[in-house]
């Protein structure tokens, strides 16, 4: 495979821009982060975000061409995330590719953006087939069966809250600051016990549910303060991240092992989390399956995994043309045509 | 001097190029499609009829609003990043300038306006002719500006689709003072905003990054936490 690809990520609150190299060469990897400004309001704020990326857009993507030391007619095409994600956020990211795009006249890739994330382990080392990933972010919490480069097939998902989500609820609850899923780890690590939570297994099937363990933890605070007595933020960090790791780590594994899968990749944003990637690499290392987690700059939004996804998919012939929009509830589908059902 | 103009401020779209102050090919669009989907489309278009290719533009023109905030963005961004790569001046012209420029012959006083809801408007007012502004653009109450209209005693005309909406109330603080622009002139149209910029001296290609929309308002989430900041301060 040759390819040059420029990628670009604005689905959330990172703008970001990459040059990438044949699918796993990464020439460069810009991200300006707004997470000073979102601060302020304990969350992404998606007007704010959408004017932060207007403010950002060339000054990331000419960072990215110059640091690759890259010319716009060195290109081979043009990817960005079309979805899911926040759709102000996205149409900024999407309108400034199709002008690029249009400027030089560079075929369009559009991008699924857990897609984007899976692949970031194919700029680690090659993606060995058939592999299940393990795609836990702020908006996901999905095991996903991959047969060959292309094909998609989610096996399992969150019933209610992404576990992301459920670390930023209960960072809330111990009143740390936003981004509260970092705190949460480092608290769990300093702890001696933790709190004694329950797990949700929903037997029978891949899927999750978190939002039991959250109300779980809202309860325990709420008792104990009503006895007058307070709770120890650490032991109650570490109880929950045994929780959301245990369930995570044990359906990884047995899906693993029923799909007989060659490697298991975890991706997003949780999977900066030291807890799970300790405890999902101890435990495929035990069953003999390879195990990828890529490093944490590329576990976090950024361009390069949308590069190198774009990059097997501009040689699977897939394109997308200037009328390509903002898609916020895109669906993962296969772009491999030999696809077939799993089941 | 080849001029690309852009206006998606509200949900009209316009496309234009102009050579030499000569309008080569302009699309005027007043359907209910996203300009996510159909601006660069129909870029792409008015670059084939004019068997053109993007780099033969020498600048760029776009609608800076106020407006849509996301119809803002997007016309901005396709500019931005056109100007950007292609290496040409971006020029920014006020989205209620551009509409007003529809009617500029009209020998009096000229307001255009767009819908802000809660009875609010973005508007900005102009002496005929040469476009003079009388009240900038701004977001306010629609009842204070027409207040302050009615002080003029001068014929003042309307422009803009959202016009429609607020005629009964025009007409009732200004009565026949009050003129209504025909519904051909309230799209804006990007050979106008083309015009407009012509007039303007071409800012330097570093501006072009730090070029952003004119919202005319704080997103409510930034003046929230600003009101709550100011107290903290000060208590
Ligand atoms: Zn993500």
């Amino acid at each position: 495979m040759e390819n040059l690809i420029l990628a670009i990520e604005t689905s959330c609150d990172e703008t970001a821009a990459s040059v990438i190299r044949n699918g796993n060469e990464i020439l460069s990897n810009v991200v300006a982060s707004q997470i000073d400004s979102q601060k302020r309001f304990g969350g992404v704020v998606p007007e704010i975000a959408s004017r932060h990326h207007v403010e950002q857009i060339t000054v990331v993507i000419e960072e990215a061409l110059e640091k690759a030391s890259i010319v716009p007619s060195d290109l081979d095409a043009v990817a960005v995330t079309e979805g899911p994600g926040l759709v102000g956020a996205l149409l900024i990211g999407i309108n400034a590719a199709k002008a690029f795009a249009f400027a030089h006249g560079l075929p369009i890739i559009g991008v699924h953006h857990i897609a984007g994330h899976i692949y970031a382990s194919a700029l680690v080392e090659p993606m060995k087939f058939p592999l299940l990933a393990l795609v836990v972010s702020g908006g996901h919490t999905e095991l996903i069966y991959m047969k060959e480069h292309g094909s998609f097939e989610v096996i399992g998902e969150t019933r209610d809250d992404a576990a992301g989500e459920a670390y930023d609820k209960v960072a809330r609850v111990l009143n740390l600051p936003y981004p509260g899923g970092p705190h949460i780890d480092r608290m769990a690590h300093e702890a001696k016990k933790g709190v004694d939570f329950p797990r949700a297994w929903l037997e029978d099937t891949y899927d999750f549910s978190f939002s039991g363990l959250k109300s779980a933890v809202i309860n325990y605070k709420h008792n104990l303060e009503q006895r007058g007595q307070s709770i120890v933020p650490e032991e109650v960090a570490k109880g929950f991240q045994d929780s959301v790791v245990e369930v995570l780590t044990t359906k990884t594994i047995k899906a693993a092992k029923e799909l007989g899968v060659k490697q298991v990749i975890v991706a997003g944003g949780v999977s900066a989390n030291r807890g799970l990637r300790e405890s999902l690499s101890k435990a495929l290392e035990q069953e003999g399956i390879p195990f990828t987690a890529p490093p944490l700059s590329l576990c976090t939004d950024n361009a390069a995994m949308i590069g190198a996804c774009a990059a097997y998919m501009f040689e699977a012939g897939v394109r997308s043309d200037l009328s390509m929009n903002g898609l916020p509830g895109k669906e993962l589908k296969s772009w491999s045509n030999t696809d077939d059902k799993l089941r | 001097m080849i001029w690309l103009g852009i206006e998606t401020s509200n949900a009209p779209l316009s496309v234009a190029i102009v050579r030499d102050g000569e309008v080569l090919s302009e699309i005027v669009q007043n359907t209910k499609s996203t300009h996510s989907v159909t601006c660069m489309p129909t870029i792409e278009e008015v670059f084939r009829k004019t068997n053109l290719k993007p780099v033969d533009i020498d600048a760029v023109a776009v609608s800076e609003g106020p407006g849509s905030y996301t119809g803002l963005r997007i016309g901005v961004t396709i500019a931005k990043t056109l100007s950007w790569t292609l290496k040409k001046p971006l020029v920014g012209i006020s989205s209620l300038k551009v509409l007003a420029s529809n009617v500029e012959l009209f020998d009096g006083i000229i307001c255009t306006m767009f819908d802000a809801r809660r009875k609010n408007v973005y508007a900005a007012v102009y002496k005929g002719k040469e476009l003079k502004t009388i009240i900038p653009e701004h977001h306010g109450s629609l009842e204070e500006l027409l207040q302050q209209l009615k002080e003029y005693q001068e014929t003042i005309m309307f422009v803009g689709s959202d016009v429609k909406k607020f005629k009964e109330e025009i007409q009732s603080v200004l009565g026949e003072q009050a003129k209504f622009a025909p519904p051909s002139l309230n799209l804006p149209r990007a050979s106008k905003l083309i015009e407009l910029a012509e007039k303007e001296p071409l800012p330097t290609l570093e501006m072009v990054h730090s070029f952003v929309p004119k919202y005319h308002r704080l997103a409510e989430a930034e003046a929230n936490w600003l009101k709550a900041h100011q107290k903290e301060q000060k208590g």
